[in-house]
Formats: C-alpha cells, structure tokens, sequence
C-alpha cells in the first residue's frame, strides 16, 4: 500500500514570487475581524468574573490553557475558586463533573481538539448522561490557529453534535460570547461552547444596534431577497461583511445568525428559509460533515422546505499550517470568498 | 460536620454475617436474571460489608444527606453487589432485589446515579471514577464539608491512563478526604490481570503519585477494618488508597475452584447450589 502525503516530504523551500502580504500573520492567534470594528479584550474572562461575582457556585477549571482560554481573568478575581488541572483533560472534565454533583457551576477549558477528541467519553458519561451543569468552554474552534490538525478542531460540532443532552454554542463576536455566559450559566444543564479568545472584535451591535445573545435563538441580522446566509460562529462576521459588500453589486443578502446549533432554532430556520425565492446558504467555521450546514439541511427537508440549497464550509481534509488570512482563503470561509461562491450559485 | 452512625451500624450484627447478607443477596440477584457478575461480587463483599457497616456515615432514609461520605462505584458492572449492600443497609427494599435486571427496575445490571438511591455516579466506562472522586472531594473541601469520597474501583482500571491524570490530580490538591479502594481479584475480561497489562509494583505505584497506600488482604475482615481505620485516622493531607487482594467467588467453593474468569458462568440449577452452600456457612 503507497501512503499518500499531503506533500511531498522531500520538497525543495522556495521564496514566495510576489513576496507581499500572505503568510506573515501570526500562525497562532490572528485578528478575525476585517477593519473598521472595535475590539474587547477578554470578553470570556471578564464576563465570568461578573456572573461569578452575583453566583457563588461558579468555579473555574483547565487543562493547563488558563493564559489561552481567557480564564486566567478569572483565576485572576477569584483563586480560591480557580482550580489549575495540569495537562490532563480526562480529569478536568471528570472533576468538573465531581464539582458539579456538589453543586457547582464548573466552566472547563481547554482547546477544541482536546475537548472534543481526547475527553469525549469523560464529557459523554461523567457530564452529558448525568445532565450535569458543567460548562465546557474551548478555544481554537475550527479553523482559527495555523497549526495544523493538531490544534485546529474543524471537526468538533460534529463530534458533540451527536451527544444527547448537550447544548452546543458558537458564538460570533465579542458581545456573544459575553452575552452567552449568563445565558450558559443559567441554563440548567451541560454546555459545550466554542470560544473567541483574547481581542475579540465586536461587529454584530455595528450592524445590528438591537442584536441580543439568547440561548436556543437564531436572528434576523439584516434582511434581503435573493440569498438567505445562515451562519454561526465568525462565520456570521463574515457573511455581514459579504452581504454589504454584494449590496453594492445590487445583490440583497440576509443574514440569519444561528449561535446555539443544538438545540436548533428550527422555527426560526423554516420560517426564513421558506420564503420564497432565495438562495439559502450556510456557512460555517467546521467542516462540512456533521457541523451546521447538515443540520439546517436536515431540518429542511424533514420539514419539506426545499429551496436552492448550498454549504459553505471546510472541506472534508486535514487542513494545511500556515497563515490564518490565507487558509481562511484556500479554504473558502474568507470574506472574499464567500462572495465568490455566492455569485457563483446566483 | 457531626459524625453519625446509621442504626445498622450501631446493631451487634458481626460484619461477617453483614458479608454474608451481601453475598446471599447478591446469589439471589443472579438467579433472578439467571446471569450477573456474582463472582466479583462474592469477591467484594468483605469490602462491602466493611465499607457500609464500618466506615461510612450515611443515613439509610435520607441517600442525598448532605454529611454522608460518598461511596462512587466505578466499575459499573459491580453494582449487583452494591445493591446487596445497599438493600442491607436499608437504603433499597430487599423485596426490590426481586426487579434486578428487569425492564423499569431501579436495578439495572450497570450502576447508574439516575437509577437508583445510593447509586453516586454512572460507572461502567471504566477509569471514570476517581476523577469524579477528585472533583467532588474538592467541592468538599471548597464547602468545608468533613465527609470522605470513597471510590471503589478493580484493577483493571488501573491500566486507563485517566487513573493516573486522577491520582497525580488528588496528591496535587491534597485531597486527603479520597479514599480510593482497589478490588485487586487479579481478573479482567481477557483474562489475568497481571497477566494482561500488569500494574505491579502496584503500592509502589500509589506511593510514588504521592498517596498513602495500604495492601490488605480484602477477604479479612479485621485486615479491612484496621486499613479503613487508618486511612480515615490519618492525619496529613495524602489521599489515601487501599489495594484489597480479593479472591473472586469467594464463600461458595465449588465456585471458586472452578476455572475463574472475568464472567463467572454459573448453570441455571446452580444458583440453588450456591445458596444452599452459603445457607450451611452462615455466621452468627
């Protein structure tokens, strides 16, 4: 059997022709937002600090990925309630579950990938069977570090999509993910949520000055009569952006943003996809196996609302290192191409 | 918080007869399903016996008492056992041994918390345990709750690296409130565990991570007792675990000189057998 290398192990380096912009962005932690939106340090952290400040049963634990996570905020306001786990993601989760059968409010984190490869069973059985509260908050979702598959869980909304009791949350901005931790908190039972971590931009108030985070809620960001983009996570950063953009073009796009995928919004979703005359389209930060985009379509056709259907997302591959802006581009979840697919479908 | 002792406890009935309640109930529980993990439970009953009607501080009518020490069964497949000890400590009825196994019964063939009283956590994927024992012993310390989180768990889990994230995360923290108690029969299902992925030297092992260990003969009764003591008694900040090497089927000869294995095949006209044996052994 020949193993088939994505390249070429013996390939040659060679300087890059045009020798300007791509591939100098941190590989690590870069900026989603295109110009012109503020940014929020910390949104996570900080919003923690002020739940756990009017609820003393919250308490906070990590897999060594405190500093990455936005936690250390909170270790930071509260180190008797701060709870360091070491490198060991099978116990945080199944110590967070310990806590929470104490009657703790425990938000774990860790990155995306180890949550949702290395602990699943943990998370399945000690937390999701149980119904316990515990909050399972995870950086680098999808495709947002150049590490490689390593550290990029482009596959972790189909993983947990699966588990019985779990809510899952991809928020978009900086004012979702602070908004989402009260609703999180309040919600009585276990959640999985992807994590922007660090200076998160804030872009959906500058669209949408009335937009509030509700758990279990999808909005009407801006409305349009050719194509209905429905989108989670940054993803909904982009497809804004794309839908001003194509406006000029004289194409009118509305944005539906779907921040809980489980438990879908499903009124929602029929009732905007069924109007008449669109083109709907999902996009999302994950692979196109299992993430949004099947569950819009399966909700769909369950409910035999066909319109013209398409999938924005990551392909079904280990995705390449390098630098975030050009992988955003290669792999079609960019500003730029979103609109090139759109256009394409019309 | 004020240490109680349950009536049960306080009764003059000896911890071997309490043992061989657990053991009979257990039979019975098998023979009303024709099939069940008797010989683990046959095995474990000393422990048992130790555990409910020596060490623990619970309140037979009240499960969910915020004082009692928890006991966390993590190897689900044991909770024949445990439903033995908990309808002879009187947390379940003993007419509901009758249901073990049976659709809608509280008694399902894996332990599960949502289940049944007394039942702590869902044990069955093995090496889950003494990580939830890690959290709810820090909870307990967090709320200065004095009570004890006991997990008992085979030494098959001991080969689940989880065990081990566990026991370095309980020396870290201190939690000198875990107790964690191994049923060391030398058994899993693919056949010895020494043989299959061998934890010794296994005291060694807890020593190094930083625990205080004893290993004891787990078929002994004053063996146990004076290894719970000493483990509850000891005052520095360790947690504390005691290997208990048991001998599966323990109590019914014939069935312990069979050819052990993981899944002790017993025939239908043996369940009989077993009860009359343990009926001509029954202790004061």
């Amino acid at each position: 059997m020949t193993i088939q290398h994505r390249y070429d192990p013996h390939r040659k380096w060679e300087p890059r022709q045009s020798g300007g912009g791509g591939g100098k962005t941190s590989a690590m932690i870069a900026s989603l937002a295109a110009e012109g939106y503020d940014a929020v340090p910390a949104p996570f952290g900080h919003a923690l600090v002020e739940e756990a400040k009017k609820n003393d049963r919250i308490v906070g634990l990590t897999a060594d990925l405190a500093k990455y996570t936005d936690l250390h905020v909170f270790a930071k306001a509260f180190p008797d309630r701060f709870y360091q786990m070491g490198m060991a993601e099978q116990v945080m989760v199944s110590a967070a579950a310990g806590m929470a059968r104490e009657g703790f409010i425990p938000f774990a984190t860790t990155y995306a990938v180890f949550a949702s490869r290395r602990a699943y069973d943990f998370i399945a059985m000690a937390i999701a069977e149980e119904y316990l509260p515990v909050k399972i908050v995870c950086a680098l979702p999808g495709l947002t570090t150049g590490y490689g598959p390593s550290h990029q869980a482009t596959e972790d909304l189909a993983i947990f999509r699966g588990l019985p009791n779990l809510t899952i949350v991809d928020p978009c901005d900086a004012i979702d993910v602070a908004e989402a931790v009260p609703a999180i908190t309040a919600h009585p039972g276990p959640v999985y949520m992807r994590l922007l971590r660090g200076n998160v931009p804030s872009v959906i108030r500058k669209h949408c000055p009335d937009y509030r985070f509700e758990l279990g809620k999808a909005k009407l960001l801006r409305d349009g009569t050719d194509v209905l983009i429905i989108s989670s996570g940054f993803m909904t950063m982009r497809a804004l952006d794309a839908a001003v953009a194509m406006e000029k073009d004289g194409t009118s796009v509305a944005v539906l943003h779907c921040p809980t995928i489980k438990p879908l919004d499903v009124q929602t979703i029929l009732a905007e996809a069924g109007k008449s005359g669109r083109l709907v389209v999902t996009a999302e930060n994950h692979t196109v196996v299992g993430g949004l985009g099947e569950a819009v379509a399966s909700t769909l056709l369950t409910h035999g609302v066909t319109p013209q259907f398409r999938m924005i997302g990551l392909p079904d591959q280990f995705l390449d290192a390098g630098a975030l802006p050009s992988l955003h581009d290669r792999y079609g979840i960019s500003t730029e191409a979103i609109i090139r697919q759109v256009r394409g479908w019309l | 918080m004020q240490h109680e002792r349950s009536a049960a406890m306080l009764s003059n009935t000896s911890l071997a007869r309490r043992a061989w309640e657990i053991r009979r109930k257990a039979v019975r529980m098998g023979e009303v399903q024709g099939q069940g993990y008797v010989g683990q439970a046959l095995g474990v009953a000393d422990v048992l016996a130790v555990s409910y009607f020596h060490a623990l501080n619970y309140r037979p009518a009240d499960p969910e008492w915020e004082g009692r020490d928890r006991f966390l069964l993590s190897i689900g497949h044991y909770a024949i056992a445990l439903y033995a000890a908990l309808i002879e400590a009187g947390v379940l009825p003993e007419a509901e041994l009758e249901t073990y196994g049976a659709d809608d019964s509280r008694l399902p063939m894996s332990g599960m918390a949502a289940y049944t009283p007394g039942m702590e956590i869902t044990g069955g994927s093995l090496g889950q345990g003494l990580g939830i024992g890690v959290g709810m012993a820090m909870g307990l310390k967090a709320k200065g709750n004095l009570a004890f989180v006991y997990n008992l768990m085979s030494d098959g889990e001991l080969g689940e690296g989880s065990t081990w994230e566990a026991a370095m995360a309980a020396a870290h923290h201190k939690l000198s409130n875990l107790i964690c108690i191994v049923d060391f029969n030398d058994q899993q299902a693919d056949g010895k565990s020494t043989e299959t992925l061998s934890a010794e030297p296994l005291a060694d092992k807890w020593a190094a991570f930083g625990w205080h260990v004893q290993r004891v003969d787990g078929n002994d009764i004053d063996a146990l007792v004076a290894a719970f003591d000493a483990a509850r008694t000891l005052q520095d900040d360790r947690p504390r675990a005691i290997v208990c090497d048991t001998v599966m089927c323990k109590g019914v000869p014939f069935l312990e000189s069979r050819e052990i294995t993981h899944f002790v095949r017993v025939e239908a006209d043996e369940w009989q057998k077993a009860l009359t044996v343990l009926d001509e052994t029954r202790p004061e």
